[in-house]
């Protein structure tokens, strides 16, 4: 794993939240959710700084960020792709789905485009099942989503249009 | 107090409120088989997940059976640990444990004190019904210490130990479900982590997945070279749990017999460590009383309390964890290392063997003692001053392959220079007995008068940290004591705080100390075990003729001959260290 520095003004950020939640150990949860907010994932070094700040040992708060599938080490792209598996979303073809978004965009779950827009996860249940299969971009919410519409979601973003004039 | 009423296989007992059904059970002699649980009572070390399933029991009028380590007895209730339903459930838990979990008994270091495999044997698994995915992870191994996760149970043992008993804060599990594993923080080797090689991970593992690095092929390599002159060491805790690896009760002294094994594995010289440990006070307690004495007479920049610096792991600890505290410890190199060196220039000039040609071993109850003689500071041109470090385990690992019948042998003395010792030297084994012969000297000492009594009972016992005050001659000398690198947190987090008021601190990083430390007979979580250890070297010292380290007549002579006086610039030289920032 390549090493990063942390700017000063990002380790500062760190030590804010910790301190929000009184940097108390007992918080970790709470404390990678709301660092996650902010910087978009969970690097080494960021796990780092939050265990020394709740004096946690680093593998401890490690073992917490791989136990969560919510918890990320890797950037996630500027729109990140959600799919959901759930069962209902799965039973109507969310596999499909999500294959067609690797085919298309080159990543495997979990990583994020070379240009860094794009980033795919897998989540449980959005509580939509009635519009499964079910996909989310940023906040924006797909629904009944085949694999013949991935192109268009994708371009969406890509170009700022709907026209399918490009593929990744 | 609350008392509780309940039956256990139809026998009535009565315990207090809180006690869970696997104690009740054990105070009736039932012993409810468990494989995650341990407790080592009197240091404050439990493990209790209740992860395993194997101490399940029924409890009539409760849908599914209870883990007995973690449920409370409660008033009324019926226990039932041998129904054919808690059979049944045990077996199926054993082997689907055992389908992720490699085949290879015969080859495994653990083979014939595996807690595994003895729990396959006890249930009578005689076929693994599942057929399933297997666990493959690499192996890491460091310089003390190796992990083979595949032989992980996830009984959690070694993550508590070390991060609540010795907050070294290396090993957690991470990952969910079956790929979920013990680990340093993003997965990297041990020997990138911050593990301080205590072993006490090692010491508690069920099975194979945590083991010493075998240095004994390299022993018997030495061995058998014709143009090598190997001699030996042996630490003072292996006398008292060496006998263990043949069957013997906890406790007994195998001194002797020690010795007599090493002669017949074909050591040239068989020497004791207790001779260095003697050598160890003459200048950790001439720092002490220097450290003192300036600090009475008003030196502002002397820093007390003085901290022992005997331990490896100890050193490792606070080099990481403390490094602006790394002028606080004694610079007095550890037993082990002042042996090498003065094995290395003393004696190798007195057997004309150039230093190249002299190998020297050394047994340990330790695992850190690998790691310690590989350290750069203690060569001379790439040469180690201590060869190879091999722990108790691997010594009667060496003399059952060597068809030495132990329990056999007679008993015989250790050679001389290097082999006299005085009961001091014997009692560094155990928490506490480092400073007791610390005291013993520097009493005499400073105080130029023979001390009245020998037994320092108000520093011995297992609490994890003792503290005491020894009036010398007047001058009131406050003592600290801590055993397990959590203890050792607190009062250096004490002295940190500017709340410690101690002259003198001892410090272990095992509980018990070495008797307990991670090389020596596995105590399968037995803290009676470590109990017995200790108080067989304390016999050992009243055995003992002399019994301070500066009436050791042979310390006495290699001063003579050969270093001066304590702390001169040879004893600097040779006995002496420095510590090293390594965050």
């Amino acid at each position: 794993m390549p090493k990063i520095k942390l700017a000063e003004h990002t380790i500062e950020l760190i030590k804010t939240i910790c301190a929000e939640f009184g940097n108390k150990e007992s918080e970790l949860i709470n404390v990678l959710h709301k660092v996650q907010g902010e910087l978009g994932y969970l690097p080494a070094e960021v796990q780092e700084v939050i265990a020394k700040e709740l004096k946690a040992s680093v593998a401890k708060v490690y073992g917490v960020v791989t136990f969560y599938s919510f918890f990320t080490m890797i950037p996630q792209g500027e729109h990140p792709i959600s799919i959901c598996m759930g069962t209902a979303c799965y039973v109507r073809g969310a596999e499909q789905v999500l294959s067609e978004f690797k085919r298309q965009l080159k990543v495997e779950v979990g990583e994020s485009t070379e240009d860094g827009m794009f980033s795919i996860n897998c989540l449980r249940c959005v509580g939509a099942c009635g519009l499964a299969p079910v996909v989310t971009v940023g906040e924006k919410v797909y629904g009944r989503v085949a694999p013949t519409d991935v192109k268009k979601i994708i371009a969406e973003y890509r170009d700022g249009c709907t026209s399918d004039s490009k593929t990744a | 107090m609350d008392t509780i009423n309940l039956t256990i296989d139809h026998k009535p007992v009565v315990v207090k409120k809180g006690t869970t059904i696997l104690e009740a059970a054990s105070g009736i002699g039932i012993d409810i088989p468990t494989l995650c649980h341990m407790k080592l009572e009197d240091l404050n070390i439990e493990n209790k997940p209740g992860g395993c399933r194997i101490c399940v029991v029924e409890v009539n009028g409760r849908r599914n059976l209870a883990p007995a380590c973690c449920t409370e007895a409660n008033d009324g209730m019926e226990v039932n640990t041998h129904s054919m339903r808690v059979i049944n459930a045990r077996r199926t838990v054993m082997e689907l444990i055992l389908s992720d979990h490699p085949f290879d008994c015969l080859v495994c270091a653990k083979s014939g004190n595996c807690d595994l495999q003895d729990m396959a044997h006890r249930l009578g698994i005689r076929e693994i019904h599942y057929k399933g995915e297997q666990s493959t992870y690499r192996e890491d191994t460091s310089p003390a210490i190796i992990r083979e996760v595949d032989k992980c149970i996830m009984c959690r043992r070694c993550e508590t130990m070390c991060n609540e008993v010795q907050t070294v804060g290396v090993l957690s599990a991470i990952n969910r479900g079956f790929q979920s594993v013990v680990s340093p923080a993003f997965e990297m080797n041990l020997d990138h982590s911050v593990c301080t090689y205590c072993g006490q991970c090692v010491a508690v593992c069920p099975t194979g997945a945590l083991t010493e690095v075998d240095e004994t092929g390299k022993v018997i390599r030495a061995l058998s070279d014709p143009t090598k002159t190997v001699i030996v060491q042996t630490a003072p805790a292996v006398r008292a749990a060496l006998g263990e690896e043949f069957g013997m009760e906890a406790g007994t002294l195998v001194t002797g017999k020690l010795v007599a094994a090493l002669k017949r594995l074909g050591f040239d010289y068989v020497f004791d460590t207790d001779f260095a440990a003697d050598l160890t006070i003459m200048e950790e307690g001439t720092e002490l009383l220097s450290r003192l004495q300036k600090h009475l007479d008003g030196d502002k920049d002397v820093k007390l309390p003085i901290l022992t610096s005997c331990c490896p792991a100890w050193v490792k600890f606070f080099e990481h964890q403390f490094p602006e505290m790394k002028d606080i410890p004694s610079t007095a190199r550890s037993p082990q290392q002042m042996f090498g060196a003065i094995a290395k220039t003393y004696l190798a000039d007195k057997l004309g063997v150039k230093r190249e040609d002299l190998v020297v071993v050394s047994i340990m109850p330790c695992v850190a003692k690998k790691y310690e003689c590989g350290r750069d500071e203690f060569k001379t041109n790439d040469n180690p001053d201590v060869d190879y470090a091999i722990t108790t385990r691997e010594l009667g690992a060496l003399i059952k392959l060597s068809s030495i019948d132990f329990k056999a042998l007679p008993n015989e003395d250790f050679d001389h220079p290097l082999g006299e010792s005085s009961g001091a030297g014997v009692i560094f084994g155990t928490t506490g007995g480092v400073i007791e012969a610390a005291v013993r000297t520097a009493y005499e000492v400073h105080t130029q008068k023979e001390l009245p009594r020998l037994d320092f009972d108000e520093l011995r016992g297992m609490e994890g940290i003792r503290e005491a005050t020894i009036d010398f001659n007047g001058l009131p000398i406050k003592i600290g004591i801590a055993h397990g690198l959590g203890n050792a947190r607190k009062l250096l987090e004490d002295i940190q705080a500017g709340k410690s008021e101690f002259h003198a601190i001892e410090i272990m990083s095992c509980p018990g100390g070495c008797i307990g430390g991670g090389g020596q007979p596995y105590h399968h979580g037995n803290a009676d075990v470590l109990k017995k250890r200790q108080m067989a070297l304390y016999t050992e010292d009243r055995n003992k003729v002399i019994r301070k380290s500066h009436e050791n007549p042979y310390i006495v002579k290699l001063y003579e001959e050969f270093l001066g006086k304590p702390m001169s610039e040879k004893a600097h030289h040779l006995l002496h260290t420095e510590y090293f920032d390594r965050t």
